[in-house]
């Protein structure tokens, strides 16, 4: 569908990214509202603006990023916040049953969408809610997101972050950084699966690769392994689990390290490797299993990420997605990963937001077109 | 990572039951020295150097000086000696079965002067003091990562057909490769239970420049977490019997369709175990297990392709046990290195990967034997082929035979090396049809070598009148070479591409192995003397004859000489029928003229050719197979006939006999003796004349070589004929010039 050229673009202002397992959706908040705007202001648009901002939690499902908000950005004129909100892609259908009940389509608002799903529901959001959906390739609403946000900064701090001592447990250190200096970069997006990306500027990039051992994998893994049900609780178990019960270590078959190869004692030889014996089965606990499972998945996407970064010879690695969420574990990994195995060559770099991206350069997709003439 | 596995099978219980039969499997223990061996996860290799006694036939000349020539006085006398030849031992046993062959080998091991034994592998600590205590040797440890180079190293520059290619859905699973000439450099992806991704640049330079630890041990232990299945072998029949589709999140679940503008297609898996993020569902342990085997498939298979972009190369061989005669964890690790290089890489697989390890050691061990300096050749008679022990393809042999798989190498008396007149030595295929890729060519052939079994046998008793264990021997020969032909049913790539001529060396080996050693040395013999005794005749007859027709009728003597030939079964019928049969008949079937085979055939055109000045080289089999001359033979036949006709004479620059490094009716260009390769280099050779059947049919009719050829043979066996399109002993007379290759200006 072609955007419609007007001045600005009529509120509500959304921006969605439907993944494969999360649904992210940015949303606009004017706190200019003048008298006279408010006054104007149909009722469903209100209702929809008082829904979205008096509460954290939708359904039960639906989580408000309260500690992301983005708090007096200016855009496309207007000054506000930016909310971030996320549910399961599982829930999209009862998603579009509100638009429907809460007569969206009456708003004449267009709904800038990104991710599979944009794709996947487009005839669902038009015969079930009556709207059409401006469908946005990803790769693009990523990058556009993540520069943008970096630019405006994180109320006042900055986006990105590194770790400081980062093969040093004791004093390795979450440090804030810039990205003034962005390209080359290699964006690393781990959302179900996992793409990498090498970006040279804000409309040059390529997909270099990509893997299906993603955070999909972890939480499938975690809840086959464990039983458990959400992110958040596979996340919970890993960090009190021990991955060296299950995995086999160097030291495990060599007794200490692997001196002909330089390889570490403590280096993982084979990941669940314990798991071929039965005692060994017999005696690990469920959080041993969700952290090896953790450590497995993230050292991989570790791996793939310092060969493609050497291939395409870039040395920053931007870690983005939705799997780092509340994931300190696997941040910290990366970061000592990249590090280690590059002999420093290569640093790991990681932002605030990390699964909003896409959403947010859906949204600036809304507000570019009507910008245009 | 390591190929280190730990045993799973709780109890590493010692299976007494099993009785070895010691001609079949520790075979020459008596002379064995070098011991060395492999313990794996669950398999245990065990490799030994040792002198095999063997009985051939040597060709001498009487002294004819001595005494005059008389009427049934052969030329030559042929005796058969002892001589002595050094073989490899390979063999490949269960863990359980250790102690039995420990025990086994310590009663049969006598007049050794071993005393250490050379071990590698995770299980070699474990299993130290049994193996000291067993054997009374002394047990070194080495380095698992370069034995198994080493043995990689070996098993590439060694074994032709070593090297395939996987297609689950081709007309043949495997695509055996030719074996380049220069191994190096290549990648090998060792998948134990962690993946290590080493690059081989030389015989002695290796370095590990990566691994993974989601390897072999990933997928049994995360497959025994999920499907509470024990065994590997288990977790692989689950993957293959399930749907990954029901477990992973492929990019249609995500965009309802393709990701075109990607190029991701519906079916890729976008996040493995996506779907199973859910506490409703149930999944299946053989869909949990298929998506578990893609998903470490296609993550070693990436990582592979990574590290091969980055080192610029593109030989990448995979070992490992997760490899190991698993047809399921070939085709995945085959689709994911497709899929990742674009078709650009393929990957690769050995036919004796699991004795790699056993190998290395072996050679660290027999260092001052230098057996790097040799050549070595798989001995088909004493080998069980690829995937002789492979559950899912062969359930009733394992029943049957237990699980012990055997590698036999030959040392090689002579060096082998290319031909220098190949146009393209990394192009060039010896065979003219793979059997493995055509199945109404092997069937043909597989029941024409059934058929024509009976025959050898009895020519094999014939030649041996005044022994008379000989039958008994040439039934066991007739025994052995029929389990072959059946093995080679059901598995036709069990030796790499199976071809007439791997078919008529296996022969050959199996003859040898029940000490045939050249069952037509009589016939050859008597032939020959008739010939000598008609050659003069036969100059004469042809010194009539104008140039043109003298041409044309020296070739028909080349192609009539030809005809007789014992390994061709409508041949070998008539002969055995008609001892009368003839070089007058021989030129009817030809429906034209003229002489018998070397004597009669070769001897009055190379004359020819020296007559006009032609320097001539003629090569012959160092050693026998079927009725074809050998270099010994050749020699006295040369002098004999030298003495007769001056125009013959043995000259350094005029005519020189050369043994061609072979020993089987079939030619390979690119394993010839060093020494021809020398003299053809040396010399300048300008002109290739290749004749008969097996040299310039079944082998080299293809062959590009860089200067004029001529391939010359007659057609005989009707069934061939047929297939190209003429009569049962038309002829096949290939003049070829070298098409030009364009080159640097």
């Amino acid at each position: 569908m072609k955007l419609k050229s007007v001045k600005k673009p009529a509120f509500p202002w959304f921006g969605m990214d439907i993944g494969g397992t999360l649904v992210k959706l940015v949303y606009f908040e004017p706190k200019d509202i003048t008298a006279e705007e408010e006054q104007e202001e149909v009722e469903s648009l209100k209702s929809i603006r008082r829904y979205l901002t008096s509460n954290v939690a939708y359904g039960k499902t639906g989580v408000r990023d309260v500690h992301l908000e983005l708090r007096e950005l200016s855009m496309c004129g207007r000054t506000g916040t930016l909310h971030f909100i996320r549910f399961p892609t599982a829930a999209m259908h009862r998603f579009i049953q509100m638009g429907r009940d809460k007569n969206f389509s009456s708003l004449h608002t267009t709904l800038c969408a990104t991710g599979g799903g944009a794709y996947k529901f487009e005839s669902d959001f038009r015969t079930t809610a009556d709207l059409e959906l401006v469908k946005l390739d990803e790769l693009d609403c990523l990058i556009h997101g993540l520069l943008y946000v970096d630019s405006v900064g994180f109320n006042g701090h900055p986006e990105c972050y590194y770790f400081e001592n980062p093969s040093d447990t004791q004093a390795c250190v979450k440090q804030p950084c810039s990205l003034a200096h962005p390209f080359p970069m290699l964006l690393v997006n781990i959302g179900s699966g996992v793409s990498v990306l090498a970006v040279y500027s804000k409309d040059n990039y390529k997909r270099v690769t990509g893997t299906s051992l993603g955070g999909g994998t972890f939480l499938g893994l975690c809840c086959l392994l464990t039983g458990c049900e959400t992110f958040e609780e596979a996340l919970e178990m890993a960090s009190k689990g021990d991955s060296t019960k299950v995995d086999k270590l160097v030291r495990d078959i060599y007794g200490g390290d692997y001196q002909r190869f330089g390889l570490q004692g403590s280096a993982v030889a084979s990941s669940f490797g314990h798991m071929m014996s039965k005692e060994r089965r017999d005696s690990i606990s469920r959080e041993d299993l969700a952290r090896a499972t953790l450590v497995t998945i993230t050292n991989n996407i570790g791996s793939i990420a310092r060969m493609c970064a050497v291939n395409e010879k870039i040395e920053r690695v931007v870690f983005v997605g939705n799997f780092l969420r509340i994931n300190t574990v696997s941040t910290k990994l990366l970061a000592y990963a990249m590090d280690f195995w590059s002999k420093g060559q290569l640093r790991a770099l990681f932002l605030e937001h990390e699964g909003y991206f896409g959403a947010v350069g859906a949204l600036l997709e809304l507000l570019k077109a009507s910008e245009d003439p | 990572m390591a190929t280190y596995v730990e045993a799973v099978r709780g109890s590493h219980s010692m299976d007494k039951s099993i009785t070895l039969p010691p001609d079949e499997i520790f075979r020459n223990l008596e002379n064995a020295k070098r011991f060395a061996i492999d313990i794996g996860g669950s398999l245990t290799k065990l490799a030994y150097y040792s002198t095999v006694q063997h009985k051939v036939a040597k060709v001498r000349s009487f002294d004819h000086a001595a005494k005059q020539e008389s009427d049934g006085e052969p030329l030559y006398e042929i005796s058969v000696q002892e001589e002595i030849t050094a073989r490899l031992h390979f063999i490949k046993f269960e863990n359980t079965y250790i102690e039995t062959c420990l025990d086994f080998i310590k009663d049969h091991l006598v007049n050794t002067e071993t005393k250490v034994i050379k071990a590698t592998g995770g299980g070699a600590y474990k299993f130290k003091d049994l193996i000291e205590k067993k054997l009374k040797l002394k047990v070194d440890k080495e380095d698992e990562m370069s034995c198994l180079i080493k043995g990689c190293n070996f098993v590439l520059k060694n074994i032709p057909h070593e090297v395939f290619v996987y297609a689950k859905h081709g007309d043949s699973e495997f695509r055996f490769q030719n074996t380049h000439p220069d191994i190096f450099p290549y990648l090998l992806v060792n998948i134990g239970s962690g993946v290590s991704i080493v690059k081989v640049e030389a015989e002695d330079r290796f370095e590990r420049i990566g691994g993974s630890s989601i390897g072999g041990g990933t997928f049994w232990g995360l497959g025994a977490l999920l499907t509470k299945t024990k065994r590997f072998d288990e977790l692989l029949q689950l993957a293959s019997r399930g749907q990954h589709t029901s477990v992973d999140m492929l990019v249609k679940d995500i965009y309802g369709g393709a990701y075109g503008c990607l190029g991701l297609t519906g079916d890729l898996i976008a996040s493995s175990f996506g779907k199973s993020a859910t506490a409703e569902k149930e999944f299946s342990k053989e869909d949990m297990a298929k998506s578990l085997l893609h998903m470490i498939s296609n993550d070693i298979g990436q990582l592979a392709c990574l590290y091969a972009r980055l080192h610029n190369l593109s030989r990448v061989y995979f070992g490992g046990f997760f490899i190991r005669g698993h047809p399921v964890t070939m085709h995945t690790i085959t689709y994911s290195i497709n899929y990742f290089t674009k078709g650009e890489v393929q990957a690769l697989f050995l036919r004796h990967e699991g004795y790699l390890g056993a190998i290395g050691a072996f050679l660290k061990g027999a260092e001052e034997d230098n057996p790097n300096q040799y050549c070595w050749g798989e001995n088909y008679a004493g080998s069980s082929g690829l995937l002789s022990v492979s559950p899912e393809l062969n359930p009733m042999q394992r029943e049957r035979s237990g699980t012990f798989d055997m590698l036999e190498m030959d040392r090689l008396e002579r060096q082998l090396v290319n031909l220098p007149l190949l146009q393209d030595s990394s192009s060039y295929i010896p065979d003219t049809v793979d059997l493995t890729e055509d199945t109404l060519a092997r069937e043909y052939w597989l029941c024409c070598f059934e058929e024509a079994l009976d025959g050898v046998v009895k020519r094999a008793i014939a030649s041996q009148k005044d022994q008379p264990e000989a039958a008994e021997r040439a039934e066991k020969f007739r025994q052995k070479y029929r389990d072959k032909l059946q093995t080679l049913r059901h598995q036709p790539f069990a030796y790499g591409s199976l071809t007439v001529r791997s078919l008529l060396d296996t022969r050959e080996h199996c003859l040898n192995e029940f000490n045939f050693p050249d069952p037509y040395s009589k016939i050859k013999q008597k032939e020959n003397d008739l010939a000598l005794k008609s050659y003069q005749r036969v100059l004469k007859t042809l010194e009539e004859l104008s140039w043109e027709q003298r041409q044309i009728a020296l070739v028909r003597g080349l192609l009539a000489g030809n005809v007789f030939d014992w390994g061709a079964k409508a041949v070998s019928d008539v002969l055995e029928s008609d001892p009368e049969f003839g070089f007058e008949k021989a030129k009817q079937q030809l429906q034209d003229n003229s002489g018998m085979d070397i004597i009669l055939g070769v001897f009055p055109f190379v004359r020819e050719l020296l007559s006009r000045g032609t320097e001539v080289v003629l090569a012959s089999n160092s050693g026998p197979a079927l009725n074809d001359v050998t270099n010994g033979e050749l020699q006295i036949l040369t002098e004999r006939i030298a003495a007769m006709d001056p125009a013959i004479h043995l000259s350094e620059d005029r005519l020189t006999l050369v043994q061609s490094g072979s020993s089987s009716p079939c030619l390979d260009l690119s394993r010839l003796d060093k020494v021809l390769a020398t003299v053809v280099r040396e010399r300048g050779t300008d002109l290739v004349v290749i004749e008969g059947m097996g040299r310039a049919i079944h082998t080299n009719y293809y062959a590009a070589l860089s200067c004029e050829s001529l391939k010359l043979a007659v057609i005989k066996n009707s069934w061939l004929a047929d297939r190209l399109g003429g009569k049962i002993f038309s002829v096949v007379f290939k003049y070829e010039v070298p098409s030009i290759i364009q080159g640097h200006h």
